[in-house]
């Protein structure tokens, strides 16, 4: 998952990495890390396997979330062959340029400000990958949800519940 | 506590610490570890611990030495200039024989270099680092859980021995969340620390000290040191072997590397080269022997590692010439991916065959 610093991507991927180890798979979450500015680009891969995992680096990955332009034009020439590309359609104006992927759209950024704060975009579009993928289940994202958030975020949850939930219907279409 | 947590390599090593009954740490920031002592200035005073950001590391490694000179549990963590600031005082802590435990989260060199991950400080860790004839115990984790047992055997080995041993991490261990687990430990017993300066009343006093101007008898002490040192490569040397039981050519590789060529061996495999993995968990004392062993059978070795051909010298050193060694190497902050290392395999491979 990749997108501009803030919006959520390291955020969404612990989400799913919790939710991998409620679901007793193993899992590894590693950040793009480095000299980073305010707007620059961020990333995280996500690894979710019933093997022991080896490298936390994928060279291609099976699925990808994409919050801005740089994200796709960077990471979609290595996605694997027949692998998911979500595309945060809000923001992202250029076009996928293969055919040989499945690929959906989901207006992150308007659904989020519809049910109240354009800061969950994030979780829409990890409802959208939920609702393709199903590689894990709805309650253990919510579970993780309650986790991350903690005791000091905890008015936070309702609406990122709500935001996950609409990009599962997204993702279901 | 037995579910598993979800966190990073760096929160590990501060709460692995904790459970080990560290209760000092001091340290002074640099990336990419800074989550290690973030994680310990709240976490040491929930335990009734003691965290100090110091002036320098060169002020942080002289109060490990204090702590572990009245007999405490010590750690200071840092990365690779930071590591080398402190080697004076590693090679103090040597010579007065006293336990701590140092995390380096290796990041690019030589000087400033980068912050992105790299095993260049090999020789610095299992070479010397400092000045002087002393060693540091190396242990080398390739995932989380091992960082979390390593660092809880680290701190028991370092009591046993009386000497430093340094967790050899890279900034990918470091940043890098897998699921963990604490493990109950069961408590090992260790002679009382009847040598730590805790005050003289009612005893002989203790003096801990690196200044001997006698030659006879430095040169007494440098023997005790060095005996101690054939002890650890005697009875401490761990080492992982994979699938090396068919094996027609070995990847030796420790940390980070370690699990990317165990991905490229998967690739391999499917493609019916049968390839196996040599993996030192210690890298003080090196596995020599399993090197030995495993040049009888194999001709070829190939040694990936995240600097410029480091542990290459010791793999050699184990091989003897029976074998031939090879190696392939990133630098700079690149990590080398699984293809490259399937790559590398193919073309000497290749080699035999013409």
């Amino acid at each position: 998952m990749a997108g501009f610093g803030g919006q959520g991507v390291l955020f969404i991927g612990r989400l799913l990495a919790h939710a991998a180890m409620k679901e007793g798979r193993n899992v590894t979450w590693i950040p793009s890390y480095g000299p980073a500015m305010r707007g620059g680009t961020a990333n995280c891969t996500v690894v979710i396997s019933d093997e022991v995992i080896g490298s936390p680096v994928i060279t291609s990955p099976h699925s990808l979330i994409v919050m801005n332009n740089p994200s796709l034009d960077a990471f979609e020439p290595r996605l694997k062959t027949g692998g998911l590309l979500i595309v945060n359609s809000s923001l992202v104006t250029h076009e996928a340029k293969r055919n040989d992927i499945t690929v959906v759209k989901a207006p992150a950024n308007k659904i989020a400000f519809e049910i109240g704060s354009d800061r969950v975009a994030n979780m829409v579009l990890l409802g959208a990958y939920s609702a393709c993928t199903k590689v894990v289940t709805k309650e253990n994202i919510l579970e993780a949800l309650k986790k991350v958030l903690g005791e000091k975020k905890k008015h936070l949850f309702e609406i990122n519940k709500t935001a996950f939930e609409k990009g599962l219907e997204t993702g279901n279409l | 506590m037995d579910e598993k947590v979800l966190i990073t390599g760096n929160e590990a090593i501060g709460e692995a610490a904790i459970q080990a009954g560290c209760r000092f740490f001091f340290g002074y920031p640099i990336t990419p570890q800074n989550k290690v002592p973030e994680y310990l200035s709240y976490r040491l005073p929930q335990v009734g611990g003691c965290f100090v950001q110091a002036e320098s590391e060169i002020a942080a490694i002289y109060m490990v030495f204090g702590a572990a000179g009245a007999g405490a549990r010590v750690l200071t963590s840092s990365s690779s200039p930071g590591i080398s600031l402190k080697q004076e005082g590693i090679s103090y802590i040597a010579a007065a024989e006293l336990p701590c435990v140092i995390v380096n989260v290796m990041r690019a060199g030589p000087g400033l270099g980068g912050i992105l991950p790299s095993q260049s400080d090999y020789f610095q860790a299992t070479k010397g680092g400092g000045h002087g004839d002393y060693h540091l115990l190396a242990l080398a984790p390739s995932t989380i859980q091992e960082t979390v047992d390593l660092m809880m055997d680290a701190f028991d080995l370092a009591d046993k021995y009386r000497n430093p041993v340094i967790v050899l991490a890279d900034g990918c261990i470091g940043q890098m969340m897998e699921p963990v687990e604490f493990k109950e430990r069961p408590s090992e017993v260790f002679p009382p620390k009847d040598w730590a300066v805790t005050g003289a009343k009612n005893r002989p006093r203790n003096l801990l000290k690196s200044l001997y101007l006698d030659p006879e008898k430095l040169e007494q002490h440098n023997l005790k040191l060095h005996k101690k040192y054939l002890e650890m490569a005697k009875n401490e040397v761990r080492v992982e072997t994979y699938l090396t039981e068919d094996a027609d050519i070995i990847i030796a590789a420790y940390g980070t590397v370690a699990r990317i060529s165990r991905t490229a061996i998967k690739i391999l495999r499917k493609k019916g080269i049968k390839v196996g993995m040599v993996r030192p968990i210690t890298v003080f004392p090196f596995p020599y022997e399993t090197f030995a062993e495993i040049s009888e059978k194999v001709d070829n070795i190939l040694v990936v590692e995240m600097s410029l051909g480091q542990m290459v010298e010791d793999v050699k050193l184990g091989v003897c010439g029976r074998a031939n060694v090879h190696f392939y190497g990133r630098v700079g902050g690149m990590v080398p991916t699984y293809d490259e290392i399937v790559r590398e395999i193919e073309k000497i491979r290749r080699s035999q065959v013409s």
